[in-house]
Order: C-alpha cells, then sequence, then structure tokens
C-alpha cells in the first residue's frame, strides 16, 4: 500500500503541476502547441532529455546489462552522447530558425514548404504517426506492468489483496495493468490537455528531476544492500567497498563485450540519428526563446546520459552475481529486473519513490508524443485542408485537444488487446525514423534535393523497411542482423544500415536526375549570408 | 596569403575521431575493474559522453551561430499552412 500511496501523490503533484502551468496559457494556437517559443536552456534541456529517455532508460538500460553485458552502454548510451547532441546541433538549431521565421509548427509543413510539394505531407503523416504509435503503446503498456508489479505482492503485502487477486504471488493484490494504464493515460491528458506545450515541458522538466535523482539513490541503496549479501553475518561495507563487492562478483562475460559482435556494435551508431526526424522533438526545438536556448541541451545531453545509465547498466550485471539471493528467483523477463531488486532489496517508500521515477521517464515522453500527434492531426491535416482562415485561433486550440483525447482513448483501447509483439518493435522505429535522417539533414543543407528525390528516399525507406521487417518475422526474431561476408569472415550489421543506405542513394540520385529546385525556393531557405535577415 | 580555417572544422574533426574512439575494439576483452569496481570498458565509454560534453561545449564557444536569433525574426506567419 506504501507503494500505491506514493504513486498517488506523485500523479497529484503532476496534476497540480499541469493545472498551474494551464492558468499562464495564453489561449492562443501557438501558445499551446509551442508555449510561444518562451522555453529558455534549462526547461529546454530537461525537456528534450526527458522526451529522448524513455522508460527504456531505467527499466530497459539494466535488463539488458543483465542480458547483454557492459557494451549496451556503448551502444546506445554513449553513442546517443555524441550523435543525439549532433543531431540538436546540425538539424535542431536550424530548424528552430526557419521554424520561427516562417511560423511552422509541425515537421509536415516544413517539408511542404521545403520541397514545394503539398502531397509530400500525404505521405510522411502516416509514416511517422505509424512509426510513434508503437512508442505509445510501449509507454503505457509498461505503464501497466509497472504499477502492478511494484504495487502487488504475495499474500496480503499487496495493495489490494482482496480486490485485484492474481495466481502469481509477484503480482497479487496488485494494481491490474489495466487500471494502471488507465491511470497513466488520464494524468499525462489532464496536464497536456490543460497545460498544452507549457505544461508538458514543466512536468517533463518536473519528471527528468524526479528519475534522476532517484535512480542515483536507487543505485546506492541496492549497491549497498547487495554488498551485505556477501557476508550477511559481518557489518555492512561502506559505499565504495560495496561497489567493489558487487563488480568483482560479476562474470568475465557481462564485465567485457566478449559475446557481442563488434561490427553490430559499430553499426548501431546510426540508430540515434532517429533524433533528427521524431517529429516530436521537432516541435520540442521550436519552443525555445533563442538559438542560444539550445547551448545547454547540445552541452549537457552526453552527460545526463550518462548519469541516468552508468548505474543502472552496473545494476543490470549486478544482477547477474549470486549476491542476489536465490529466493524469489529473478524474473524471466530482463526489463524487469531493476523493478524486482528494488522490491527485494530497498524499502516500500524507496520502491513507491522508484516506481514515481520509471512511471515519470514513461510519462515524460508520452506527453510528448501525445502532443505532436494531436498537433500534426490539426495542423496537417484539418487546417491544412478546411484553411487556416476558417478557424480562429481558440478553434484551432479545440481541435488539437479534440485529437489529443481521442489520440489518447485509441492508444488506451489498443493496450488494453495487450499487443506484446510491440516491445519488439522499438528498435525498428528508431531505424524507420533514423532512415529518414538524410531527408532532413538535406533538406537544411543540400540546395540540390528535390520532391522527386525526397518521395524517392520515403518510398525507398519504407519499402526496405517492410521487407526487412518481414524477413525478421516481423519483430519476432529480436536478434535479427543482416550478414556481410568478406574474405571468409562474416560481419554482423544492424538492419538500418542496408534501410538507411538504400534510402540515402535513392534521394540523391533521383534529386540530381530531375530538375533543380525553383530560385524562389532556394532564395527563401538559402539566402545569401550578408542578405537582410528579414528579406 | 592562406585562409585560416573555420574553427568549424575543428569541432567536425573531434566529432569524427570521438567516433573512431568509440569503436574501442583494443579494450573489447578486458576485464580490469577501475577504481576496483568500474569495468574499464564502462569507464571509457563513459569517458566517451565526457568527451563529447566537451566536444560540444567547444562547438557552442567557437562554432555557433550567433546570428542565427537575428536571422530568425518571423517574417510569414500565414506561410506555414
Amino acid at each position: 500500500m506504501t507503494q500505491f500511496i506514493i504513486i498517488c501523490i506523485y500523479l497529484a503533484l503532476l496534476l497540480i503541476l499541469g493545472m498551474f502551468a494551464s492558468s499562464l496559457f495564453k489561449g492562443t494556437k501557438e501558445d499551446y502547441q509551442l508555449a510561444s517559443h518562451s522555453i529558455g536552456p534549462f526547461l529546454l534541456l530537461m525537456s528534450i532529455f526527458g522526451t529522448t529517455m524513455t522508460a527504456f532508460a531505467l527499466v530497459g538500460s539494466s535488463g539488458e546489462a543483465f542480458k547483454e553485458g557492459i557494451g549496451v552502454y556503448g551502444m546506445l548510451a554513449s553513442s546517443s552522447g555524441i550523435i543525439h547532441s549532433l543531431c540538436f546541433f546540425v538539424i535542431g538549431v536550424k530548424l528552430w530558425g526557419l521554424g520561427r521565421k516562417y511560423g511552422y509548427t509541425t515537421q509536415i509543413q516544413y517539408f511542404r514548404d521545403r520541397l514545394n510539394n503539398d502531397s509530400i505531407g500525404l505521405l510522411l503523416f502516416p509514416i511517422l504517426v505509424g512509426m510513434i504509435i508503437p512508442y505509445l503503446l510501449i509507454g503505457v503498456i509498461s505503464g501497466g506492468i509497472v504499477m502492478q508489479t511494484m504495487t502487488g505482492g504475495p499474500g496480503d503485502t499487496g495493495a489490494f489483496p482482496g480486490l485485484f487477486p492474481t495466481d502469481s504471488p509477484a503480482t497479487n493484490g496488485g494494481l491490474p495493468p489495466w487500471l494502471g494504464s488507465l491511470l497513466i493515460c488520464v494524468v499525462v491528458l489532464v496536464y497536456v490537455f490543460f497545460g498544452g506545450m507549457r505544461g508538458t515541458a514543466w512536468a517533463n522538466a518536473f519528471q527528468t528531476i524526479v528519475f534522476m535523482i532517484l535512480g542515483v539513490v536507487t543505485f546506492c541503496v541496492i549497491a549497498t544492500k547487495l554488498a551485505a549479501n556477501a557476508n550477511p553475518d559481518a557489518p555492512a561495507p561502506g559505499f565504495m567497498e560495496s561497489l567493489r563487492i558487487c563488480s568483482e562478483a560479476v562474470g568475465e562475460s557481462h564485465a567485457t563485450r566478449s559475446e557481442m559482435s563488434k561490427t553490430k556494435f559499430f553499426t548501431y551508431l546510426l540508430i540515434p540519428l532517429s533524433v533528427g526526424m521524431f517529429p516530436h522533438l521537432f516541435q520540442h526545438w521550436l519552443t525555445a526563446k533563442s538559438a542560444k536556448s539550445f547551448k545547454l541541451p547540445v552541452v549537457a545531453h552526453p552527460v545526463f546520459i550518462m548519469i541516468v545509465w552508468v548505474p543502472c547498466v552496473l545494476i543490470g550485471i549486478w544482477a547477474t552475481t549470486s549476491l542476489v539471493p536465490a529466493r524469489p528467483p529473478l524474473p524471466s523477463n530482463p526489463n524487469a529486473v531493476l523493478p524486482f531488486l528494488v522490491k527485494t532489496q530497498t524499502t516500500p517508500i524507496l520502491g513507491g519513490l522508484l516506481t514515481a521515477g520509471i512511471l515519470a521517464a514513461i510519462m515524460s515522453s508520452l506527453d510528448s508524443q501525445f502532443l505532436c500527434i494531436g498537433t500534426m492531426f490539426g495542423t496537417d491535416l484539418v487546417t491544412h485542408y478546411f484553411g487556416k482562415d476558417r478557424f480562429t485561433d481558440r478553434q484551432q486550440v479545440l481541435i488539437t485537444r479534440a485529437f489529443i483525447v481521442a489520440i489518447v482513448a485509441v492508444t488506451y483501447l489498443l493496450s488494453l488487446a495487450n499487443p506484446r509483439s510491440v516491445f519488439s518493435m522499438g528498435v525498428w522505429c528508431f531505424s524507420g525514423f533514423a532512415s529518414l535522417f538524410p531527408l532532413v539533414f538535406a533538406s537544411v543543407y543540400w540546395r540540390r534535393l528535390t520532391a522527386p528525390g525526397a518521395y524517392a528516399c520515403v518510398l525507398s525507406v519504407l519499402a526496405t523497411w517492410i521487407y526487412l521487417f518481414k524477413e525478421a518475422k516481423f519483430g519476432g526474431n529480436r536478434s535479427y542482423v543482416l550478414e556481410l561476408e568478406i574474405g571468409g569472415t562474416t560481419y554482423e550489421l544492424m538492419p538500418v544500415v542496408a534501410i538507411f543506405s538504400v534510402g540515402l542513394i535513392a534521394m540523391v540520385v533521383v534529386s540530381l536526375i530531375t530538375k533543380p529546385p525553383e530560385e524562389k525556393v532556394l532564395a527563401k531557405f538559402f539566402p545569401p549570408a550578408n542578405a537582410d535577415s528579414n528579406g | 596569403m592562406k585562409e585560416k580555417p573555420s574553427p568549424a572544422y575543428l569541432i567536425w574533426g573531434l566529432v569524427v575521431l570521438l567516433i573512431i574512439l568509440h569503436q574501442d575494439n583494443w579494450l573489447w576483452d578486458n576485464s580490469t575493474l577501475v577504481f576496483g569496481f568500474m569495468p574499464i570498458g564502462l569507464v571509457y565509454h563513459a569517458g566517451i559522453s565526457i568527451g563529447a560534453s566537451i566536444t560540444w561545449f567547444l562547438a557552442t564557444r567557437i562554432a555557433w551561430p550567433d546570428e542565427l536569433d537575428e536571422q530568425s525574426a518571423p517574417v510569414d506567419q500565414k506561410g506555414a499552412n
């Protein structure tokens, strides 16, 4: 029950924050969707970081380290530190400038204008939305599972043993996933609905602080507790000694990368390029008060990733040691390792706080995605095709809100079907967004990019993605890689290499053989260096 | 007289260096514990994260598009749709 009470207090705090943000709402579409371009460096850092770090950053990082060892840090975290900030610097700042200058709210508005082609929006819209929906589902389903695991327990130790009994002692009396997911959806909906982008940015900042602090606290407590298990009769060792005891117990396969493919590790570097094409990040970038606001996120993002990931990776490899008590047995699902350790090795209060931290990581991504899809439906379809002048600013806010409610409802209903297969789609969605990176990069830096070149890129990425996804048994084969044989040696490559390369080649070739863009378009997006800033 | 290379080249050079250093094949099978508790492969990549932050800090100092704020004054709010 303690965990449940702490979770309720945390969710109530979020609602209060969202309602407070709504009290500052100016009533305009620009304020609702972009917080009137008022977000300064700190809020921008926290909201972008919170959005890019999903639940995977806490539970997935320790789960993957439990499975694969320390290599997951290089594969997923240090690579993201280099590439994410690179995207913020070379793409984010430039798009912020163009968005501010020409009044864009969504990525599709930008591409329509840049390529001087209306139909590109109709092609991109279903692809972008289709690749975000699995994420939303992963967040909503994970939230429900975490709530149940952390509020359940054997006998009458769960929060509601009489009300929600289950066969498994681990989840007995816990909040059922349908109810936990519903609670999360309602809380996110309320603060996004009322607070818009300002509420989302504030909530993200708050939640990012929560999951960063709680991650470090959990790390310290688990380290001390596990080390004490090494010799239960001796006095508890100090913190540094605890760290040493835990790490010395780790087997070589998890303390090294001896079982990891070097080429797979290298080609994973392409995956973080996905942040350059995330529509929800595009919208976050446009909230910045000035180009200077990007400096702090660009610099601090890699270190923030390190602060969250290093403790989680260490906990993951410690979980493979004999320091973890044999009873109760470790869960078979690696992603349940961190919640399991928190539950069995710490106090109910810390368990409740860490649950709040995991929910914070989940919700800080969900909110931006809900707001973004609502904004895209309202702006790129309704307002675009019915005419902007037909709607007042307040009506456009209402349309966005209506779509947000609809999307939250649809996502929740889809999550009830419990499509576990969406979990295997995570890396595929990232691969899809990453493979579209050449398109956004070329749109910013390459004058010769043409609309047919953009179509060729998107369609070839789509076709290659579908083909490889089918080959991987629609995500069922989670270890699917491409195999390249050179000189009798087989090299493993991530599928993103093929999808990315095909898209890039198609874009360049088709752009070069088609009619160059009109001069007026080039003048708009590539003004001479000394041109009048307003011209 | 030769034109001085743009400071941005230094940043691109550092980014390429980080990407090369990221592929640390030489530490692949090394299980040494640094400070007695951190596997060396993990310490190394934590160092890459810090190196990335330092590189991007330099980028904000010597290669930042300071003119962008002036150039980005709104010109056409109706053009977006």
